[in-house]
Formats: C-alpha cells, sequence, structure tokens
C-alpha cells in the first residue's frame, strides 16, 4: 500500500521536513506560502518594511539641509513649496521634515506595546490555560477587572496620573499594555484549552512527557496562532491609541515629535491652513493601514475559519 | 431567567470592586506623591497639603482609604475640583450631550454596519463583497482622530449648500440634532467597519446552518428566511459586540467632542487633563467606567433574551 | 385521510393518472469545487407512488442525500448545478419550474426530515413557533389557531404533554423528542411526498425503532410516498416496500426490500447485507466491505465498484455496467449480476 502512494503524492516534489511535530509546521508553512501569494500582505508588509526604514533613519529622508527643529516663524503656515514639500506648520517648521522623524514614535509605541502584551498576556494564558484550577481562577478575574477598563480612558488616566514631565514612549507603552494584556490572555487560554484536549497532546501525556515539554512542545506552537492574529490586529489600535493619547495632550511630549502632537499643534488653525495637520494625518492612516491589512493577512491565512 | 440574570449581578460585584480598586491603585499606589498627582503641575502650599492630606486619608492605610474612597462613589461622591465643587456638578448637562453623540453613533453603526454586512453576506465572494470588505479596510485605517478633521473641514466647511451656509455645523451643539450627525458620524466610523465584518461572517456563518436549510425545506420565503430564520441567530454576536463597543465610543467622544466642540463629558475630560485637574479626570473616569461595567450587564441580559440556550442554562 | 385541500389538480398536465407521484429521471448533479468538478450524481432514476416506500441506501458520499436535496430543491447553486435530469412531481417536471411555483410545493406537497434535529431546528425558537409558522405563512392563520394546530401535532407524533412543552425551545428536548418535532413540521400541512435523510442516525438504538414506527404509521394513515434514506440496511426492512442502492453517485441495485434481502443481485448490496451483525452468526468474524468508497474527484474507470469488488473481472475494469433488468420490479448494474444472484464466486 505504501509503495503505491509514495511515488503518486510527490514525485518531483522537494524531500519533505522531518514529520516531527508536522501538525504546528504545516500550519506555519502553510501560512507562509499563503502570505506570500497574498497580494494584501505583500503590499502591508512593503508598506510597513519602509515605515520600519524610516523610523530607524529618518535622517536619510528628511529634506536636506531642514532640521525638523529648526523653525523659522517667518515662514509659519508657508504653503507648499520646493523647501518645504509638505508646507510649514504655525511656529514655521518644516511639516515633510516633522512627518518623516514622527514616524519613530508610532512604530516603537505599536511594535513595543504589541508585543509586551503578547508575551505578557500570551505567558499568563498559557499558564492559566495549562493549570486551570486556581491559577486560571486568579488570572481570569485578574483580567476580567482590567478588561472592564475602555483602553483609552485608563490609558488616559495613567497618564494623567504619571505626569506630563515623565510621559514618554515609555509611559505610553505601559499604559497602553496594562489595559490590552488580557485580551490576549482570553484567547491564548481558550487556544491552550482546545490544545490541551486535543488527541496528540492526551497520547504524550499518556507516554510519561513531562508537564513543562507538553506545554512548550506541544502546546505552545498549537496556540500560538490565535495570538500572533490578535497581537498583529492590535498593532493598529496602538498606534492610533498613541496618536489620539498625544493629541489629548497626555502623550508624547514637545520637543519629541509625533503625529498625534503635530495634529494637536495644527489644530488652532486647521480651517485656514489645513495642510500642517492633513500630511501627519495622511502618514497615521497609512501607517494604521499597512498594519491592518498585515494584520488581515496574518488572520487569512493562520485562521481560514474567520475568513 | 432569573437565575441567570442574579448570577449575572452576582458575578459584577468583584468586577465593580475590583475596577475601582484598580482606578483608586493608579492615582494613589503609583510612585510619587498622590498629592503632587492630584496637583498636577501646580506647587502644593504646605498648609493646603497638611489639610488635603487629611481630608483624603491620606496618611491612612492603602485599603482603609480604599474603603474610604468606595463610601464616597457609593453615595454619589466623585470628588471635588480645585474650586471647591463637587465632581457631580460637573456632569449636569453634558451627559445629555455625550449621550445624544453616542446615540447617534449607534445609529450610525446599526444602519450602516449591519446593512453594509449583510448585502455583502448575501453577495458573498462577488465585487459588492470585495468592495465591502476594501472599504472596511479604508475605515478602520482612519482612525477619529483623522477623520473628525478630515470630515469637519470637507463637509462642514467645503459644502455649502445654495444659500452658502454650510449644512453640516462644524462646532457646537446650538443646531439641535443636526450638530450631532458629523461628529456621530466620526465616532461611528471605525465602529462600522468592525460591525460590517462581524455581521457579514457573522451572517454568512448562519446561513451555512442546518437550520436555514429547514427554513427553505418548510417552503418560507427568501425574505422570511433571512429576515426571521437568520437574522435573529446572527444577531447574538452582533448585541454582545455593541457592549465591548461602548468602550471605544466612549474614548472617541473624548476626541469626538474635542474636535467639533461639543460640551460633552468627554471634551469635559479633555480640558480637565489639559488643565491637569486629576481629581475631576480619576472622578469621570470613575463614573465612565461604572456606566460601561452596567451597560454591559444590559448587554448580557439582552443577549440572554436573544438566546435561549443561555436563558436556560 | 382527507386529502389536502389546496391541490389544485387542473394545474397538472393529463398524464397525471398514468404518472409515478414522484419520478427522478436520469438525474445529474455536479459540484465546483476548488479541486475539481465532482460529479455526485451520475444518471440516477426512481420512483415514488402514493402510499409507498422507497429506501434509499448508501454510503455518504454515493449521493443519496444530494438527490434528496436536488428534488427539494435546496442544494446551493453554485456550487452544485444539475446538467441533466428531470424530476418529475405528478408529471411536471420542478426543475423547469419558477423559484416562487417551486416554494409553492416545497414544505407543503413535499417535506424533508433532517439528520440531526437538534442543528435542523431553529436554536432561538419555541417549537411551537417552528411548528406554527407553517400554518401561518402557509396557511395565513391566526397566531393562536396556528398554535393549536402545533399543540394536535406535537400530540399525533406523541410528544407527552404537548401543550405545555409548546413553548420550550429544541434544546429542552431529548434527541428523539427533537426528532418528533422535527416530523410533527413536516407534516404539518399533510405532504404527498415525504423525504427522511437519515432521520434515526443520530439517535439511540431503542429511540431509533420508535421513530422509524412513528413514520410508517404516519405513512399508513395518510397515504403519503416515502423516501427514506439511510445507510444502515437494518432500519429499513419494516419499513420500505422498496430499495435502492446507490454508489458512488449510481443507483447500482433496485428492488423490492423482500428479494433483495433474500437474494442480493449486487456485489455491494450483498456486501452490505454481509456486514449486518447477526445473531445466528455469534462468535464469527464479522464481514466488512474491503477498501475504501471511491473518491468522488478521481473515479475510477468502468464500474466504480470494481476495486473492491470479489466479482470482479478483467471488463469491469473499462466497461461501465448499465443497469440490467433482472425482472420487471428489479435490476441491478453488475455485469455479473446472475453469478451474484446464483452465489457463485471463484
Amino acid at each position: 500500500m505504501s509503495n503505491d502512494t509514495l511515488p503518486a503524492t510527490a514525485p518531483a516534489a522537494p524531500p519533505a521536513k522531518t514529520p516531527k511535530k508536522e501538525k504546528a509546521a504545516s500550519l506555519w508553512s502553510d501560512a507562509w506560502y499563503d502570505l506570500r501569494r497574498n497580494p494584501v500582505f505583500v503590499i502591508g508588509a512593503a508598506m510597513v518594511g519602509i515605515l520600519v526604514v524610516i523610523s530607524a533613519f529618518p535622517g536619510v529622508f528628511d529634506s536636506v539641509g531642514v532640521d525638523p527643529s529648526t523653525c523659522n516663524l517667518a515662514n509659519a503656515r508657508k504653503g507648499i513649496t520646493s523647501e518645504h514639500w509638505f508646507g510649514s506648520d504655525n511656529l514655521g517648521c518644516d511639516v515633510y521634515s516633522r512627518v518623516i522623524h514622527g514616524a519613530r514614535v508610532s512604530i516603537l509605541v505599536g511594535f513595543i506595546s504589541a508585543a509586551v502584551t503578547g508575551i505578557v498576556g500570551g505567558v499568563l494564558g498559557l499558564l492559566a490555560g495549562f493549570y486551570g484550577r486556581w491559577v486560571d481562577i486568579i488570572l481570569s478575574r485578574v483580567a476580567e477587572i482590567f478588561f472592564a477598563i475602555p483602553s483609552i480612558l485608563g490609558a488616559l488616566l495613567i497618564l494623567a496620573v504619571i505626569g506630563r514631565d515623565n510621559a514618554g514612549i515609555g509611559s505610553v507603552v505601559l499604559a497602553l499594555g496594562l489595559l490590552a494584556w488580557p485580551m490576549v490572555l482570553r484567547i491564548m487560554r481558550a487556544a491552550v484549552i482546545t490544545a490541551k484536549h486535543q488527541d496528540y497532546v492526551v497520547a504524550a501525556r499518556a507516554l510519561g512527557a513531562g508537564p513543562w515539554r507538553i506545554m512548550l512542545r506541544h502546546i505552545l506552537p498549537n496556540a500560538l496562532a490565535p495570538v500572533i492574529v490578535v497581537s498583529t490586529i492590535n498593532l493598529g489600535a496602538f498606534i492610533a491609541a498613541e496618536a489620539a493619547l498625544s493629541f489629548l495632550g497626555v502623550g508624547i511630549q514637545s520637543p519629541q515629535i509625533s503625529w498625534g502632537l503635530m495634529i494637536a499643534d495644527a489644530r488652532n488653525r486647521f480651517l485656514e491652513a489645513p495642510l500642517p495637520l492633513l500630511f501627519p494625518a495622511l502618514f497615521l492612516s497609512l501607517t494604521i493601514l499597512s498594519v491592518v491589512m498585515l494584520g488581515d493577512a496574518v488572520r487569512d491565512a493562520l485562521d481560514p475559519k474567520l475568513r | 431567567m432569573g437565575r441567570y440574570v442574579l448570577r449575572r449581578l452576582l458575578q459584577a460585584i468583584p468586577v465593580l470592586l475590583g475596577t475601582t480598586f484598580l482606578i483608586f491603585a493608579i492615582v494613589y499606589a503609583l510612585p510619587g506623591d498622590p498629592l503632587q498627582a492630584l496637583a498636577g503641575e501646580k506647587r502644593v502650599d504646605p498648609v493646603f497639603a497638611a489639610a488635603m492630606r487629611e481630608q483624603f486619608h491620606l496618611n491612612e492605610p492603602l485599603l482603609v482609604r480604599y474603603g474610604y474612597y468606595l463610601r464616597d462613589i457609593l453615595s454619589g461622591d466623585f470628588g471635588t475640583t480645585f474650586r471647591g465643587l463637587p465632581v457631580s456638578t460637573i456632569f449636569e448637562g453634558k451627559f445629555q450631550v455625550t449621550f445624544k453623540l453616542s446615540m447617534t453613533a449607534l445609529v450610525f453603526e446599526a444602519v450602516i454596519g449591519v446593512g453594509l454586512g449583510f448585502w455583502a453576506a448575501l453577495r458573498r465572494g462577488k465585487w459588492e463583497d470585495k468592495a465591502v470588505l476594501a472599504f472596511t479596510l479604508l475605515l478602520v485605517s482612519i482612525p477619529t482622530l483623522v477623520s473628525g478633521f478630515v470630515l469637519q473641514l470637507l463637509l462642514g466647511v467645503k459644502l455649502k449648500l445654495g444659500t452658502g451656509i454650510a449644512f453640516f455645523p462644524v462646532a457646537g451643539v446650538q443646531d439641535g440634532l443636526r450638530s450631532y450627525l458629523l461628529p456621530g458620524f466620526v465616532l461611528a466610523t471605525v465602529s462600522i467597519a468592525y460591525l460590517t465584518r462581524l455581521t457579514r461572517t457573522s451572517l454568512m456563518e448562519t446561513l451555512r446552518a442546518d437550520y436555514v436549510r429547514t427554513a427553505v425545506a418548510k417552503g418560507m420565503p427568501k425574505s422570511r428566511v433571512l429576515g426571521r430564520h437568520a437574522l435573529r441567530n446572527s444577531l447574538i454576536p452582533m448585541v454582545t459586540y455593541l457592549g465591548a463597543d461602548l468602550g471605544t465610543l466612549m474614548g472617541g467622544a473624548v476626541i469626538t467632542e474635542t474636535i467639533f466642540n461639543l460640551p460633552g463629558i468627554g471634551q469635559q475630560l479633555f480640558q480637565s487633563v489639559y488643565l491637569q485637574e486629576n481629581p475631576v479626570v480619576v472622578g469621570i473616569v470613575t463614573v465612565l467606567v461604572l456606566i460601561y461595567i452596567v451597560a454591559n450587564l444590559v448587554v448580557d441580559m439582552l443577549y440572554a433574551v436573544l438566546d435561549p440556550r443561555i436563558r436556560y442554562e | 385521510m382527507v386529502k389536502n385541500p389546496s391541490i389544485d389538480t387542473s394545474l397538472l398536465p393529463a398524464d397525471a393518472a398514468t404518472e409515478p407521484l414522484l419520478a427522478v429521471d436520469n438525474l445529474h448533479v455536479e459540484f465546483t469545487t476548488r479541486q475539481g468538478l465532482v460529479r455526485a450524481v451520475n444518471g440516477v432514476s426512481y420512483t415514488v407512488n402514493a402510499g409507498e416506500s422507497l429506501a434509499v441506501l448508501g454510503e455518504s458520499g454515493s449521493g443519496k442525500s444530494v438527490t434528496a436535496q436536488a428534488i427539494m430543491g435546496i442544494l446551493d447553486m453554485p456550487p452544485a448545478r444539475i446538467p441533466k435530469g428531470e424530476v418529475r412531481f405528478r408529471g411536471t417536471d420542478l426543475l423547469k419550474l419558477s423559484d416562487q411555483a417551486r416554494s409553492q410545493i416545497r414544505g407543503q406537497r413535499i417535506a424533508m426530515i433532517f439528520q440531526d434535529a437538534l442543528s435542523a431546528l431553529n436554536p432561538v425558537f419555541t417549537v411551537g413557533w417552528q411548528i406554527s409558522e407553517m400554518f401561518r405563512v402557509h396557511r395565513g392563520m391566526g397566531k393562536r389557531d396556528a398554535m393549536k394546530k402545533a399543540v394536535e401535532l406535537m400530540d399525533r407524533v406523541r410528544i407527552p404533554a404537548a401543550k405545555q412543552r409548546v413553548n420550550d425551545y429544541p434544546h429542552q428536548f431529548s434527541g428523539g423528542m427533537r426528532q418528533r418535532i422535527m416530523i410533527a413540521m413536516s407534516i404539518a400541512l399533510d405532504p404527498e411526498v415525504l423525504i427522511a435523510d437519515e432521520p434515526t442516525t443520530a439517535l439511540d438504538v431503542t429511540v431509533q425503532a420508535q421513530i422509524m414506527e412513528l413514520l410508517a404509521e404516519l405513512q399508513r394513515e395518510s397515504n403519503m410516498g416515502l423516501i427514506l434514506i439511510t445507510h444502515d440496511l437494518g432500519v429499513v426492512a419494516d419499513v420500505a416496500d422498496k430499495i435502492a442502492v446507490m454508489y458512488a453517485g449510481r443507483i447500482v441495485e433496485n428492488a423490492p426490500v423482500h428479494d433483495l434481502y433474500k437474494n442480493p443481485g449486487h456485489p455491494y448490496s450483498k456486501g452490505l447485507l454481509d456486514s449486518i451483525p447477526r445473531v445466528d452468526q455469534k462468535g464469527q468474524d464479522l464481514y466488512a466491505i474491503k477498501g475504501l468508497p471511491p473518491n468522488l474527484l478521481d473515479m475510477p474507470p468502468g464500474c466504480a465498484f470494481h476495486p473492491r469488488c470479489p466479482y470482479r473481472r478483467d471488463n469491469c475494469v473499462t466497461d461501465v455496467p448499465p443497469l440490467y433488468e433482472i425482472s420487471g420490479t428489479r435490476g441491478s448494474a453488475c455485469h455479473y449480476y446472475r453469478e451474484v444472484l446464483d452465489g457463485t464466486v471463484e
């Protein structure tokens, strides 16, 4: 029987990867195969890639010789010129340079918050789902309490208490992460509980595998997908939230540059001089669009049911 | 039903205690002088500080202080502003504005989100479906902060009716319901996208269900199969979403009311944050969180009305 | 039994009297899938007369349920397509009717019961609501009268305390009771044909017998034509008049039920019969048909059953067997049906 089937299935295919943990491995390789062929992912990833490069090396992209912090009041609210591609703001600063330098805060806050909540929520969710009983009860109750506070309101409160003097990327990440981890915990916990009852985990346990081995080798790889999906989707929410908090004056503070802060600064003269507001708004939307595209594609690839 | 309601009410008690303690802890247990935190950047007068310490029981242990704080909340005392007014007086008149704004947003959400999602699900895989999905992608990507200003500029300022007067007021509430249309829509945009997607997947799932096939086999007209048999079931996840969405609306209201200069709770919160009037910030956040929890409790009850399997658990 | 007053015989062709009640004629159904075209039903024909019970027997994937769904007109099209064939109800080809005309027949004149009543009943409406809906929508009855009718029907399918339970939800009933509700709903408007798609598969063995008995009884009372779809030969013996055995989208044998039990005319039917556990063979190994049902995307050439057939000869691999007529009431799609009937295997 096996002699018949082997050549029929893959005569010219490259040698198959080791069949060890094939369930998890095939999920990831299938997902990667889907992703590479999905235009939504390719475009989203390219845009995110460009934004990451810009935020790592803003000096390469900003207008040559125009420092974002050297402003000339005489130039205030001039329209688009050859020197100021996106015009200049209320204080006469170059909008283009500031938009380029503002990318870093969005990207850093988004990725660090997503990573922190993913790891904290993921680890706690793994523990709650795996150990069950009182570990689960305590962690789930605590998560429920954090979950009951709408995140922008909670972040606003935390940042207001921390105060403007201590505000910065760190405090924004803290405020956003403190309220967002329970969502990851819930998802990880549910996935772990599902995985725990799968036949191969029961079999591994019956064969005498230790709890750590079961948790890390058998459950984690199969419960990771939903956490990655939700973390990618959260990325966009965090970037939007940072802009909102900075706009409200509790997030990133001047002289640091953030798109939310630029929108707040341009707000008073917006109706007469919209450009200094519209450009950071455009870049903010494009950034969120690119990570949302990424999140959609990752979700479709890892969880076809949700399509 | 009664047992379910009772159980949900009992379950809400630890959550209420937990969240109020969390808010309390954020304010008083974070490192630094809580009085300074409450005062913001203003310099604290030592005599005033001593009086405040006494008034806020700052010299007592944390749990005792939480007890006082809880007692105050339960008696409707959400703190005092720097000018000595109780925070609760600040809410007067402002709740209606925020309430009207949220309701307008909810109507937009329900009509556009459910409508588009329904349409997309029925046209599954066709170009209309793909167009709706692309549209939601775009909506999700434009935060309230951006859509607020852009729509204010485009619809509020540039769009003029024959008389030369903008149809959509740019700011304030003096035009009655018309004042709420634009900010309500802005507040709803991101939620519209999520609700559209949720309605679409939920209805698509329901349409595949066996009981929908049964309804067709019973010879029910298509409108009835969709409108009664399928819709009623897909409403269940949608209602759950509304509860969670209320939190998004509250956060969004702070931005929207600020942009459109609506004198609601959100704008008050923004102004208090701006003036670093932290007792007011704490009071408003506490009230909003309590409303959020109670609203979610109501949604849970609604959930039980829609799904008898839960009701009879 | 009182005939359904709504049947308008004037719409039917003149030869309605000579036509069987329901005739499936050379029906083909195919599905477009990502992997390719699946020919689920390949030229199936059968007939049912009033008061007659036809059992359609086959494994999952044999096309028996798809045929039934094509009769009801509840296939999702696309992905399904009916390239050829007719489904004649009193002489009228249902496949040529408009959607609207079709939904006048569905539920009222041809009704269907599904396998899993828990998922086939709507979880958010009371069973009374779901049964009475038939009267409200199709007969324009008021809520109260329709509800009364629902209670009567629940009594008729012998649900205890029907009056109290009419306002309960499907999940509050046991599996057997749920299937009774499904049956009550399907016979509400006295249909002329009732299709039962694996009505007892999801139930306990003792409950299975009760449900089959109920179906048989209702059929006797109302003179319906009954199409009973099942994969379980043991279930049909007492209820069915004739059997059509399906394999890979074709009918491989049709016969009066007792003839088939006594002496099957197709190797597949024989295999099915031999694999029923019997008391008198206690201790012996249970017979099982070798191999697996064919992949519909990649059907074997010739007779679809040949890879599993103990009677296989060379021409089975190349020639598709037609449905040979054994007698006026019997047919077998096996080149060597005589040897099968005679029981000679070498």
